[in-house]
């Protein structure tokens, strides 16, 4: 499988990251009590992991390059039969009266904890859905996301405190929590279906114009400046909705709850599940709020593990999980004969 | 008046930390268009780097001067390591990838190296050793200009002053201009375009280095968060000034700097961000390539 220049290089890599791990896995010093304790053992650990991992990507690598063009049709096929799904409005039917039962179902058959973990996935579907229309399909970079979020929790948590509205309030606090999941499910569903009509709507069709050439658009008509502020306020509506279910969720919201970090992990789900994709951007909300979560097992090294699997995922799927077919029209189905499988 | 002055050596002296950070920012995205969101991680990590060198050194008993020079030595070679690793690892694969796709594998980098440090070292606030001594001719005016302040800011004239020469004299410098302005040109032309990218962010990185371990000196504590705050701060600064544009970073960051500065002195701490951030809104809006960004046209 690998050759010797292979483990010649993993070998040079190793030696790299010892390096480079040198001062701070191996020195560490108490200046109050000013002790320095050399723990060289960690150099080992570092040389030993880093050259498994060379040896393991290398070996992916060559795998990869062998399976490309297999794992691409594998890939369009995955998303065509979930666009047939919901193209057909029977299946679509089947597919919601399914998930509203097992959103019924979910809260009676499992712990409040687990409720709790998939209220959170789902709220983080429905912006990761929200910011995909204003990154995904019309190309803007928003990275202030979350403050539409903190709008709307804000807005509810105002108005419940001061004037008692909100028809949150009336909701007791043990069913609360099955209903909230309930309602969420819905929103994401309704979420899903706006979306994908908007995608093939005369607006959709000009954001992902403007997203792939600004100047071609407005030759072709296209008000550039009222496109892009009707995707950036869709955008922020679903955040809004989804700030106010935060608040009614949590009772309790400050600051400290938007914070630049939250936009970066919607951002990461709209371009980890693939830019455009509506498929993409639940399996990539779902990966990323749940991945953190099950990985409490590695307690401390959680965040460590996180961080590390973002950019493994971007270096081996820059394209995203699932990454949109571009529709293209045939004059003439008899000249375009399908593509062998 | 001595108030006012006291105020403005305080933000000069902030906004060259900046201004060093921010070099880094805008010389990767003048290069690659990436906003390289682990740059404040790398200057934290300079920052740790030259405090365990430095504590180490004096418990061993090195004289001041040589714990000053080797501990900024190590701050910068090992920074500078880590930015050639990190450009090796998260952006170097994804050259081609979608505009976003290297922004976030930046931001996963970014979680990864603040969780690195906190598993290697401690979350606790370090403090870190007093560095530069307080000169004696500095007594009559300490209580308006402290000697670090002084420090700091010829520093990071004589860095900047050494890194105009290297980019407008120096075949590299002349390489990266042409790198950024057209990547495949240059490629035509014969310049190695991957080895100028990791020159750029070597370069980078050893001026977060530096920009750490002068401000860790000055503020007198570290923690592995310190880098994402100044991160931010930085690419604020950077924007301010015109993405992209060198002379445009340090401006932007003297300029944060000395609104921080006023705001905080005249009217309370608690609003020197909004006060920095309305700053950067009102700029853009007159001028959206930020103080002395080109207008970028584009034909067709």
């Amino acid at each position: 499988m690998l050759g010797f220049k292979e483990i010649k290089n993993g070998l040079l890599v190793s030696l790299w990251f010892v390096f480079l791990t040198f001062p701070l896995m191996v020195v560490k010093v108490d200046p109050v009590e000013r002790i320095v304790s050399w723990r060289w053992e960690n150099s080992i650990y570092v040389a030993i992991g880093t050259f498994v991992i060379y040896c393991v990507v290398k070996i992916i690598m060559q795998h990869r390059t062998g399976n490309a063009a297999v794992e691409k049709e594998a890939e369009q096929e995955k998303e065509s039969i979930i666009h047939r799904v919901l193209a057909s409005p029977k299946q679509k039917y089947t597919l919601i009266a399914l998930l509203l039962a097992v959103a019924i179902a979910f809260p009676q058959f499992s712990s409040s904890y687990q409720t709790n973990v998939m209220t959170t996935a789902l709220m983080y579907v429905v912006l990761g859905l929200g910011l995909n229309i204003v990154v995904g399909m019309a190309g803007l970079l928003d990275l202030g996301y979350v403050a539409f979020y903190a709008v709307g929790a804000y807005t509810y948590a105002l108005l419940n405190h001061h004037f008692d509205l909100g028809f949150w309030a009336v909701l007791p606090i043990g069913g609360g929590m099955a209903a909230i999941f309930g309602i969420l499910l819905g929103f994401m569903i309704v979420t899903i279906f706006i979306v994908n009509r908007l995608q093939d709507s005369r607006l959709g069709r000009a954001w992902i114009a403007l997203r792939e050439d600004e100047i071609a658009c407005q030759a072709m008509g296209i008000d550039k400046r009222r496109t892009k502020l009707v995707a950036f306020a869709l955008g922020a509506f679903w955040a809004g909705i989804i700030g106010v279910v935060f608040a009614a969720k949590t009772t309790f919201i400050n600051p400290a709850s938007f914070t630049f970090l939250e936009s970066a992990i919607i951002l990461a789900i709209v371009v980890l599940g693939g830019m455009g994709s509506i498929v993409g951007v639940i399996l990539g909300a779902l990966i990323l709020i749940l991945l953190p979560e099950y990985l409490r097992a590695l307690s401390e090294y959680r965040m460590l593990a996180f961080g590390a699997i973002l950019v493994a995922m971007m270096v081996f799927r820059p394209r995203g999980l699932i990454s949109n077919i571009r529709r293209t029209y045939h004059s003439d189905k008899k000249f375009h004969p399908p593509i062998q499988h | 008046m001595d108030y006012f002055i006291e105020l403005f050596c305080g933000g000069l002296t902030r906004g060259a930390i900046y201004a060093l950070i921010a070099l880094g920012y805008t010389m990767v995205y003048g290069i690659i268009g990436l906003i390289n969101f682990a740059h404040g991680e790398i200057y934290m990590i300079g920052a740790f780097t030259a405090f365990i060198v430095a504590t180490v050194l004096s418990i061993y008993g090195f004289p001041l001067l040589a714990i000053v020079i080797l501990a900024g030595f190590a701050a910068v070679i090992w920074s500078s390591a880590y930015g050639y690793t990190v450009e090796k690892i998260a952006y170097k694969p994804l050259r081609h990838a979608p505009r976003l796709s290297p922004l976030i594998s930046a931001i996963g980098m970014s979680i990864f190296l603040q969780n690195y440090v906190l598993l290697a070292q401690t979350s606790n606030f370090l403090p870190f050793p007093e560095l530069i001594p307080e000169f004696a001719f500095m007594e009559p005016i300490a209580h308006i200009v402290g000697s670090t302040d002084i420090v700091i800011l010829i520093t990071t004239a004589v860095i900047m002053l050494i890194l105009t020469v290297v980019i407008k004299g120096t075949k590299v410098g002349k390489a990266m201009r042409a790198t950024s302005q057209d990547r495949t040109m240059a490629m035509l032309v014969g310049i190695n375009v991957n080895r100028i990218i990791s020159a750029t962010f070597i370069i980078g990185s050893a001026l977060a280095a530096i920009g750490g371990l002068l401000i860790a000196s000055h503020i007198g504590q570290i923690n592995f968060y310190i880098g994402f705050l100044a991160g931010i701060k930085a690419f604020t600064a950077a924007v301010l000034g015109g993405i992209g544009s060198i002379p445009g970073a340090v401006l932007g960051g003297l300029v944060l700097g000395l609104t921080e500065s006023f705001a905080t002195g005249y009217v309370s701490s608690d609003y020197e961000d909004v006060f920095a951030f309305s700053l950067l809104v009102l700029i853009l809006i007159f001028k959206p390539s930020g103080l002395l960004g080109k207008a970028e046209t584009k034909k067709v």
